[in-house]
């Protein structure tokens, strides 16, 4: 397994009291498979996310990356947020070559590495620019350029799609979707969006309502290329769009 | 957020703690360096007095009815000085915000002399007015004008144009227009420009209390220095600190009291 | 706009010389007391002549140029470890709430009898009038770092080290050069002052001498002096923040 999730639980302080945040949760990721976390806004699921990351520690459980625990963050895990996070004093470049830099990599090679992925994400004439003069959704694109091109093995993305309009959205999914099939990463994606976890996922993972826990995992089987309007497309996204109705229902109670 | 540059948040029980060892630190390191050069006769020992000197001196001046007559001179020229000039960086300040005309007219004068630090033109005002109270007085109006003038063109001339609006399609007259919602619009960074004047009269008037006064913090600390009486100097420093920290707090109430709007929680923050 | 401007400013300048030279032929109050702008010309090509204003200036540069950047070096070390150590800012703190009220001319004479007449005193005077606003404003300006950038930074592999210098130091940046301004300004506020006690050349000794020899015409030719000199620092630090900070001002695409 390239990911284990053991037992990992979270509380935080709020007022000088523990209010738990996740509830013990164990889950295994294959090599290669994309796990969507899908659940009501405040279950936890982009806590759970960031204890992955190695930027929160559970208060109870561990997390195993290739059978060595996480201790912080690190290049072996690279992250998307969903507010960019770009480093704004360097060019679209700069930030994708951020990592290379890191690790000491020669100025050519580092150049044509990020040529590469700039490309890949269709940013190639853009390389120059600042991010204050990109739009959300090319910032988007060079988040997700600037991951892919520090070669983790694992990629984590906290709702990275969340702040973008929805037609920006839907491009930037069927992106991902072609890009996956030629890098072939590990993916834990955060959304709330049911018709994206369902386009994304090899298996969907709803979580219960806060403090969250496993509520329920659909595998879903439909081929790598995915039609929004197929039947059975429709058929799991009613499914689980059911499952997590109960829970939302249960937070405006 | 835990993971990050400062660390997991410190109780708030530590967090006095170290305060308070800080305090204790400071004067305890301070004794011991002043009782450290008298008992091994580094230098003169009048050079770093022990905070119980300080105090001492202090406490002996109030007693002798000396301090309060130094101490009324400095309010009585800050006082003065400072509702002067805050008195016509209102009175110029409102309507050059509020018409362009206005601004394009005194803005050239304000940039020209801005640029000059206010220190330079003390002389000019002992020259012209003699040394007496008038050329401090005047001088701190002078020195105080300029930022709190430009923070009140500022502060009218950033107020939202959507307000504005807001309020003529509500039948709003020019006259309740700025009285109804400039004013109390511009009216948190206006007092954050009266904050920088009442901090900057008291940063200019011990320059001028330095020069040919009889009285005031000023002049004990420059008359301390004609006979090293240290402890007397710091003494005044302090004091003027101490005077400087309650204008600061005055004037911060203030704030707090008229800017409760900005506080979402209804309660000052 | 600009044209209403420039109309105003030589208003000023006019009446100024009206007032002056008016005042002159009629003698309204004793013409010495109101320099005429012949007057002041007059002064200013004298004492270019006789070397000694280039000497008032270079002194009252090299004075402030030492204060400052000695107390700049102080502020920024000192910023950046008490931003990054919360026990060290709680323990300063409390000595500079202390200290930071007490308008720093007041301790002018203390410096004179601590460290003499000579340059030491004013140099020190200035290291101390501006160390503390500029510690504060770069202590706080690297406490905005936003955190997401140092996990965006961790997550591509950086260590401490690499995060001070590659995101901390970049971000806090604009935050640092303003308080490096504000810090400047001030020590040209108050070298005027330290210059007027106790000094034998700079351009406060310059102003005060025009007092004591009763000849205001020095004085404002000593005013004007320090008012360009200034606004001609403050031009070329704005030009170099603006270059320094393309990426904040980059035309949108």
């Amino acid at each position: 397994m390239k990911i284990r999730v053991q037992g990992v639980a979270r509380s935080f302080r709020v007022e000088g009291r523990e209010a738990p945040a996740l509830l013990p949760i164990d889950l295994d990721v294959a090599a290669r498979e994309v796990i969507c976390l899908l659940g009501p806004s405040g279950c936890g699921k982009s806590t759970l996310l960031n204890i992955v990351a190695g930027f929160l520690q559970p208060t109870a459980g561990r997390v195993l990356v290739d059978d060595a625990p996480v201790t912080g963050p690190g290049a072996d895990r690279g992250v998307v947020f969903q507010e960019y996070v770009l480093f704004p004093w360097l060019t679209v470049q700069g930030n994708v070559e951020f990592g290379l830099v890191l690790k000491g990599l020669a100025a050519g090679e580092r150049r044509d590495i990020a040529r590469r992925y700039l490309e890949l994400v269709g940013l190639g004439p853009h390389a120059e620019k600042y991010p204050v003069q990109l739009s959300g959704g090319m910032k988007q694109r060079v988040a997700i350029a600037r991951a892919l091109a520090n070669s983790p093995s694992i990629i984590l993305m906290d709702e990275p799609f969340g702040a973008l309009d929805a037609q920006t959205r839907e491009v930037l999914q069927e992106e991902l979707s072609r890009i996956q099939r030629v890098e072939h990463k590990t993916i834990l994606f955060v959304t709330h969006s049911i018709r994206e976890a369902v386009y994304l996922a090899d298996r969907v993972v709803v979580l219960t309502k806060a403090p969250g826990r496993i509520k329920d995992v659909f595998a879903i089987k439909l081929p790598e290329v995915r039609d929004r309007f197929a039947t059975e497309f429709t058929r799991y996204e009613s499914e689980i769009t059911r499952v997590v109705k109960e829970e939302v229902a249960q937070v405006h109670q | 957020m835990e993971w990050g540059l400062r660390g997991a948040a410190i109780p708030r029980q530590r967090a006095l703690r170290l305060r308070l060892t800080s305090v204790i630190g400071f004067l305890a390191l301070w004794s011991l360096a002043s009782g450290a050069v008298v008992v091994f006769k580094l230098f003169n020992p009048i050079f770093l007095p022990g905070p119980w000197l300080v105090v001492g001196d202090i406490v002996e001046l109030a007693g002798k009815g000396q301090l309060w007559t130094h101490l009324a001179a400095t309010l009585y020229r800050v006082a003065i000085g400072f509702g002067a000039g805050a008195l016509l960086a209102l009175g110029l300040g409102l309507p050059a915000g509020h018409i362009r005309a206005v601004r394009n007219l005194l803005e050239p004068v304000v940039e020209l002399l801005r640029p000059i630090p206010p220190l330079a033109m003390l002389p000019l005002f002992i020259v012209w007015v003699g040394i007496g109270e008038g050329s401090k007085i005047g001088f701190i109006t002078y020195a105080t004008f300029f930022p709190m003038f430009l923070t009140t063109v500022h502060a009218v001339g950033q107020v939202d144009p959507l307000l504005l609006r807001a309020a003529q399609s509500l039948g709003a007259r020019p006259r309740q227009l700025f009285f109804r919602i400039i004013l109390p619009a511009a009216l948190p960074e206006i007092l954050t420009g009266i904050r920088l004047g009442v901090a900057l009269s008291f940063f200019v008037i011990v320059i001028s209390e330095f020069i040919g006064a009889e009285h005031g913090l000023g002049y004990l600390i420059n008359d301390g220095r004609n006979f090293f009486l240290v402890p007397q100097m710091l003494g005044a420093a302090v004091l003027l600190g101490l005077l400087g920290y309650v204008g600061n707090g005055l004037v911060r109430a203030i704030e707090r009291r008229v800017t409760r709007w900005q506080h979402h929680d209804g309660a000052a923050a | 706009m600009k044209g209403v401007r420039a109309l105003a400013l030589v208003a000023v300048l006019l009446s100024w010389a009206v007032v002056t030279y008016g005042n002159a032929r009629l003698e309204v109050v004793n013409p010495v007391l109101l320099p005429t702008p012949t007057d002041v010309a007059k002064v200013f090509a004298d004492s270019v002549r006789d070397g000694t204003l280039v000497r008032h200036i270079l002194t009252s540069l090299v004075r402030v140029a030492e204060g400052f950047g000695i107390a700049a070096v102080l502020a920024v070390g000192l910023g950046l470890l008490a931003a990054m150590c919360g026990p060290l800012r709680l323990m300063l703190e409390p000595v500079i709430e202390f200290v930071r009220p007490i308008p720093p001319l007041a301790f002018l004479p203390m410096f004179l009898v601590w460290f003499g007449l000579g340059e030491a005193s004013k140099v020190a005077f200035i290291a101390y009038t501006t160390f503390f606003p500029m510690f504060v404003g770069i202590a706080a300006s690297v406490l905005r770092v936003d955190v997401m950038l140092l996990r965006a930074a961790a997550s591509l592999g950086a260590q401490r080290v690499d995060l001070i210098r590659r995101v901390v130091l970049p971000a806090a940046f604009p935050g640092i050069i303003v308080a490096l301004r504000v810090g400047f300004g001030l020590a040209l506020f108050v070298i005027v002052g330290a210059e007027f006690m106790g000094a034998d050349a700079g351009l406060g000794h310059l102003i005060m001498e025009g007092r004591t020899f009763f000849n205001p015409a020095q004085i404002v030719m000593g005013a004007l002096v320090l008012g360009l000199l200034g606004s001609l620092v403050n031009a070329l630090l704005v030009a170099a923040e603006r270059r320094a900070l393309r990426w904040r001002t980059a035309q949108s695409a």
